[in-house]
């Protein structure tokens, strides 16, 4: 599977040089302070810094140790903290996540990865019935204090297993929370965070990330991520609240909800549509910061919301009815989404899969005329 | 080329489906088993390679012989004192079920699943290993809890679903989490607590830790993929852990064949595993205790997993919903032929001279009078429908603290 991921990231102009593969991750390259970092370094370091300050922090998943994942979020890890602490497993998803479980129960805080999201699903049982379920069904006597990370989402011409957004599966879930970074300054923040959590949290990464902001527009070069400022990333330990998004432009016309790659393809949209917008990237899902998103949808009236998962029953559907419920006197328009297509996803038909730019500037203007 | 030309049988394929040796009406047949007298099963070194003793798989270990004395290699000399202890907690188990099986008739429970003729398995097991080390039961190793004292009467506030349940109303009964027990939280998701187990006993060989872990599957649940994922993880990562299969040979109404049992043995699973694999007389507690402590003893010596296969019978219905009459025969638990666990040891007791009738009676009276005693004191505090937590903790535990959907929904309800 990582080889197939590899091709389609290098078909799609992610410049190799933009990131330095064999480089020591900028946690442990540098003192203290802040560097530029990828969301790659900046992952590696949330887990590294976890991983020096509490012996019950470890990490494992398929080619997560000697190789440092296929991705390289686990680089280096083993070496510098030992074998057991960051370690290889069988390809078994279900098998990685019930050993972090019963870990978990025992006390420890396993880290683990499931090398895409679209092979989750093997584990889905041990996390929608366990880890969920552990600490209301035993009176509060077991917990599941582990984190599932997982690399997420399209846009890298991944097809129909490379490239899947399934948090709507996890977000109906009572017990889990869900986690989805737009930045390397948050990724490390807030899996710092899901690491001290005391409840189970899916991690989503979007991949598409992983070496730069990527806006959806597909034919301009991309930019690396030392050109932005949520790129300088403390190398020490900081925590991002889970519950709290996070701003990204203020606005008076019209507000973007939006997560992972689609909060810079949301920028980039109400870039292209001329219009005011107020960008929301929610950052967690679950438990979802509603104040934010009520404050903002009172003062613009308008809200477009963005993702790359599917439509029907997508967490956008779940968005709207919240924005709905609680704006309903404050809307002037009905609350839009500008989501995947209802199909698996395609490989061939990348960019008209991916909601991009123009759609988003499409929703955005049609909002704004109070239409559909 | 092969590509256009079509390939014909010497016959035309067939689909095999497995049938049980009897159905109801029928005479019980238990011929197809083959069972190693007591005493004649060799034991290994503990250090032995799994490869080395692969024919024990394929074998039944057993101590007590029809004559009720401890034979072979395997007599695990206890001490009368703890077979009294284990015959008592068996009694008090059996006792324990009958009346909440009852209970569920007189329409205080909504459900219930006894263990008849299981009892030998959980209660061995319970009182060989440490409160410390931690058990991944199912929902049929309710002599774990009982043979370790845990309070009956708290086992039946959570049947009961009443104010004091320590799991506040919100499993189905029989769903214990007794952590202070070795007891881990039971799911009603078949086998995944199996490659949970294994990922605890990696948690406290990672540790330097000197606990082990222990899980129980039944014969049908080995069928799930959590079954070979755990056997996996504990062969890979040599984890301290004891992988019990109960095999009763019910999976509810499916015989065990079904499962894949009559091709091979479940305990012949773990060979190509690399794991070592025992195969137990089920209803032997001699045998069962002695199988589970040269597994104890390899775990703690860090030389990883071991498979059990407890060859056993489910004497009582599955569950408070099943009625076996409809797929087994009425008396096969009666032909069984390696007999009652209670029985076994009691006559056990009875042949060394520790154990009499009237002792027997006095034990089961006792039995009863504690389970009623237990029952009274948990019945006044009321059974289902008439006593139950407050509708406030339906909302409480979902997470470490209440988010705001939690608190908006607690309010609809008005509390």
């Amino acid at each position: 599977m990582s080889e197939t991921f590899s091709q389609a990231d290098r078909n799609d102009g992610v410049e190799p040089d933009m990131v330095d593969q064999n480089a020591a991750p900028a946690s442990q390259a540098s003192g203290a302070g802040v560097v530029p970092m990828n969301m790659i370094q900046a992952l590696n370091s949330a887990i590294d810094v976890k991983m020096a300050e509490d012996a019950n922090v470890l990490s494992f998943g398929e080619d997560a140790g000697y190789f440092g994942g296929v991705f390289r979020v686990t680089d280096k890890l083993q070496q510098k903290h030992g074998l057991t602490r960051s370690f290889d497993a069988p390809i078994s998803e279900c098998g990685i996540v019930a050993a972090a479980i019963g870990m978990g129960a025992y006390g420890l805080r396993p880290v683990v990865e499931i090398q895409f999201a679209d092979y989750i699903y093997p584990a889905y049982d041990q996390i929608v019935s366990e880890a969920a379920k552990m600490r209301y069904r035993s009176g509060g006597q077991f917990t599941s204090p582990i984190v599932v990370r997982s690399p997420y989402g399209g846009g890298i011409f991944g097809g129909q297993t490379h490239s899947q957004s399934p948090e709507s599966l996890f977000t109906h879930i009572a017990g889990l929370k869900v986690v989805i970074p737009s930045n390397p300054y948050d990724a490390k923040g807030l899996l710092t965070a899901a690491i001290e959590d005391d409840d189970p949290v899916v991690f989503f990464e979007p991949k598409r990330l992983y070496n730069g902001p990527f806006d959806g527009w597909h034919e301009k070069p991309v930019s690396p991520w030392k050109t932005q400022d949520l790129a300088q990333v403390p190398t020490a330990k900081y925590v991002e609240p889970i519950g709290k998004a996070r701003v990204m432009r203020e606005g008076n016309d019209v507000t973007i909800l939006a997560y992972g790659t689609m909060v810079w393809v949301a920028l980039a949209g109400a870039e292209h549509a001329g219009v005011d917008a107020e960008v929301i990237d929610l950052r967690t899902l679950v438990p979802l910061d509603i104040e934010t998103i009520e404050a903002s949808v009172k003062k613009t009236g308008r809200c477009v919301i963005v993702h790359e998962a599917p439509k029907t029953s997508g967490f956008g559907g779940e968005l709207s009815a919240l924005v709905q419920e609680r704006c309903f006197y404050h809307l002037e328009a009905p609350v839009a989404r500008v989501t995947g297509w209802d199909t698996p996803y395609p490989h061939a038909f990348e960019w008209e899969y991916f909601p991009g730019p123009q759609r988003v500037a499409y929703a955005l203007n049609a909002v704004m005329s109070g239409g559909r | 080329m092969n590509d256009k030309m079509s390939k014909k049988n010497s016959q035309p394929l067939s689909l095999h489906v497995p049938e049980p040796s009897g159905r109801p009406g029928d005479a019980p047949d238990f011929s197809h088993l083959k069972m190693d007298p007591a005493g004649v099963v060799e034991r290994p070194e503990v250090g032995s390679t799994p490869y080395a003793m692969r024919d024990l798989a394929f074998r039944l270990i057993r101590v007590l012989d029809d004559e009720g004395q401890a034979v072979g290699p395997w007599n695990p000399r206890l001490d009368p004192e703890t077979l009294r202890r284990g015959l008592k907690a068996m009694i008090l188990t059996r006792a324990f079920d009958d009346r909440m099986h009852r209970a569920h008739r007189q329409g205080k429970t909504s459900f219930y699943m006894k263990c008849t003729g299981e009892e030998a398995i959980a209660v061995a097991q319970g009182m060989l290993l440490s409160r410390e080390d931690m058990g991944f039961p199912t929902y049929r190793q309710q002599g774990l809890l009982i043979a370790r004292g845990y309070p009956l009467v708290d086992m039946m506030n959570q049947i009961y679903s009443n104010a004091a349940d320590p799991i506040k109303g919100r499993q189905l009964p029989i769903m214990y989490s007794a952590k202070d027990y070795g007891f881990f939280t039971i799911s009603g998701n078949l086998g995944t607590q199996v490659p949970q187990a294994v990922g605890w006993a990696m948690a406290s060989a990672y540790k330097g830790d000197d606990k082990i872990a222990i899980s129980w599957i039944g014969d049908g649940a080995t069928a799930e993929g959590d079954f070979h994922n755990a056997l996996t993880f504990a062969s890979v990562y040599r984890a301290p852990v004891i992988l019990n299969v109960v095999n009763n040979q019910w999976a509810i109404s499916s015989f065990m064949g079904i499962a894949g049992g009559l091709e091979t043995t479940f305990a012949s699973k773990a060979i190509g595993y690399g794991l070592p694999a025992l195969r137990v007389d089920g209803n032997d507690f001699l045998a069962v205790w002695a199988a589970t402590q040269w597994a104890e003893e390899r775990a703690r010596s860090n030389q990883g997993a071991t498979v059990i296969e407890l060859f056993t019978y489910r004497g009582a219905p599955h569950s408070t919903s099943d009625d076996p009459s409809r797929y087994r025969p009425g008396d096969e638990h009666d032909k069984w032929p390696l007999g009652d666990p209670l029985e076994r040891l009691r006559q056990h007791l009875t042949v060394i001279g520790e154990w009499d009738d009237e002792r027997h009676t006095a034990a089961l009276k006792e039995a009863v009078e504690q389970v009623r005693a237990a029952g009274k004191e948990a019945e006044a505090i009321g059974t289902l429908g008439q006593s139950r937590p407050s509708v406030k903790t339906m909302f409480e535990e979902v997470y470490a603290t209440e988010d705001w959907r939690l608190v908006e929904q607690r309010r609809e309800v008005g509390v």
